[in-house]
This record gives C-alpha cells, structure tokens and sequence, in this order.
C-alpha cells in the first residue's frame, strides 16, 4: 500500500472516529431513555419502523464502524503479525464487508419490520 | 535490612544471547550509575563493554536500560533509582546488542537519514541572514523539539519500535518536525512524504514513553501528532 493510501487511512480512522463519538453518544442516550420510559422491544421496532430519519442515522453510524473498526484492526494485526502484512490488509477488507453486511441487514430488517 | 555499604549491581553480559552477572560495589556518595559501571569496569572485571563519553549529560552516548528503565547512566544518581541498594543494568532495548552494555546505533541514525533529518537549503545562496523571529510560530514549534542529541533512550523506551521494526522512531520524526518548522528550509515535500504512513508518524500510538523518559525532557510525542497534521494536509491537497 502506497504512502498516501496510509496516510487517508488514518484521515479516515479520525474523520469515522469522529463520527462514531456522536453516534454512540445519540445510540446510548436513546436506548437509556427509551428503557427508561419503559419501551419494550416490540414499541421500539414499531417505531422504527418506515422511519426514514433513523434509517439514515444508523446508516452513518453503520457505514462510520466499516471505516473505522477495520482499520484498526489491520494496524493490530500488522504490529502483532509483522510478517504478513497482507494478512492485515485482508483481515481488514473481510471485516468491512462483515460490518457493512451485518449492519444493512439489521438497519434494513428493522425499518421494513412488519 | 540491605547492607547501604554496598550495591548489588546486575549487568547484562554477552550480546544478543547473554545472562545477567552479579557484581557486589561499594556505594559511595552522589555515585551516578554510570560510577557504578566504571567501577565495575576498573576493579572488578575489565572485559566489561559500555560506552560513555563526556559524563555530564551533553553526549547521551551512556544511555542504558536502568532497572528496566532507559537512562543515561552519568545524570542518574544509584540514590534515586536503587532504592533496595539494587541495580539492573541492561543495554538500550529496540537496538542490536554488540557487547554488555553497548548497542549498534547505526539502525537508529540510519532513521534519522530516512526521515530526511538533514536541513535543505533553498537554491540560491540569500543575500543576508535569514530572519527568523524569535516569537514565530514556526520558530516557536522548532524550538520546542531542537534539544535532541540523539542519545537514543525515546527509540529504547518506544513500544512501537518494538512491534514495527520499520517504524521511524520518536527521535527522527522529532527531528524532522523541527526542520518542517524550518523556515530557511526547502525539503519538505520529500520529507513529509518521509514521516508519512505506517512506518512513520502514523504508526504511533501517543504511549508517550518517548517523553516520559526523554532526558532533555522534550516531547516527541507532540512533535510527531504535528507531523500526523502536516501530512494529512499534505495528502488532502495531493501534495503527498
């Protein structure tokens, strides 16, 4: 991997980082509050449901962790398996594509819930 | 109880593969640890390696590895580190043992060279000094970081060295910064191109051993988070 392409990984892991801290802080407060006031699962999915506003949130939030989580774990693997740099190149691509697949599922699964 | 009459000094012998010797000294008042290998050297064993030269902390060339810690042995009193009346004494760690106490500092200065350490002159010779106020920023920034001798105890104490051998290391990236707040300087493309990725600042970590342990007590940490800055905007204006 080029110089450059190493140096907008980490613009990248800052910029989702970034991201990540407002959307974990909207995520937790909304479930504490939610639970709080005494939701339960199936009020939540109902009101999720066909709301085009969370859709989007959780897709940010969704598409930030695929940017981010990866390349961290890349950065771990190639200081703890220095001699496979590739293997950490993979490991990340193949987590990406974990994290944007399982994500969309369950984004997608509770905005369409019937 | 300790005897305070005497130090209990263990000392790394061999090279790469090696065991640690037990030496019993006499303590004596203000002994700097570097006292302690010297007389270890010229009383008791002779084939003793270690390195040291000026002995009041302006060459950084007896920097050790002090009870687990990197130090240079002559500004360290044995008072102060060895508190049970013990001392560890090992070579600097991240860098090829030769022999006992003495390291191979050619990987380290070789970093130095790869960060494009060295200042560049801009082409024409200018016809006076250049000026360079003393409150500039860019002066300001450079001075924070020129102090380094390069005595080697940051790379020592730097976990990222450790995993990343290709990592550039606190030292030259610290040295670096300081020329890209050079304002006479004209070498900055290749040097931020230099530092850049993951064997130069943005492999580090932001432990902050470097400045933890830095004898002068500068930081190379923040010298290095000013280099993650300066190439990323480099990057994002295709200046990389």
């Amino acid at each position: 991997m080029s110089v450059p392409a190493q140096t907008w990984l980490w613009i990248a892991q800052r910029a989702s980082a970034a991201v990540l801290a407002l959307a974990v802080s909207v995520h937790l407060v909304t479930v504490i509050y939610a639970v709080r006031g005494g939701l339960t699962a199936a009020d939540i999915i109902a009101r999720l449901q066909g709301n085009v506003a969370w859709l989007g949130f959780y897709s940010v939030f969704v598409l930030a962790a695929a940017v981010h989580a990866p390349i961290g774990v890349r950065t771990i693997l190639a200081e703890s398996l220095p001699r496979a740099p590739r293997l950490a190149d993979a490991a990340g691509g193949v987590l990406m594509i974990v994290i944007l697949a399982g994500g969309f599922r369950a984004i997608l699964g509770l905005y369409g819930a019937g | 109880m300790a005897n305070e009459a005497i130090l209990f000094v263990s000392v790394w012998r061999g090279a790469e593969r090696g065991r640690f010797v037990d030496y019993e000294i006499p303590r004596g008042g203000h002994q700097t640890v570097l006292d302690a290998v010297t007389h270890i050297q010229r009383h008791v064993d002779p084939t003793l390696a270690y390195r040291f030269a000026c002995r009041v902390g302006m060459c950084g060339s007896c920097a050790m590895t002090v009870n687990g810690v990197p130090r240079w042995t002559c500004r360290t009193r044995v008072d102060k580190v060895a508190k049970d009346g013990r001392l560890e004494l090992a070579p600097l760690k991240n860098l090829p043992v030769i022999k006992d106490l003495t390291v191979d500092m050619e990987s380290f200065f070789n970093k130095v060279r790869r960060a494009e350490g060295a200042f560049v002159p801009a082409g024409d010779t200018p016809g006076d000094f250049a000026a360079v106020p003393p409150a500039s920023r860019p002066r300001t920034l450079a001075d924070a970081a020129i102090e380094c001798i390069g005595c080697g105890v940051c790379y020592s104490a730097c976990d990222v060295v450790a995993w990343n051998r290709d990592y550039l290391g606190p030292a030259a990236l610290n040295r670096a910064w300081t020329l890209v707040n050079d304002v006479r300087d004209a070498g900055n493309a290749a040097r931020l191109r230099a530092v850049a990725g993951d064997a130069g600042c943005h492999a580090c970590h932001t432990h902050q051993s470097c400045r933890t342990w830095c004898p002068k007590s500068l930081n190379p940490t923040a010298s290095i988070a000013g280099l993650k800055r300066a190439t990323a905007r480099a990057a994002m204006r295709g200046r990389l």
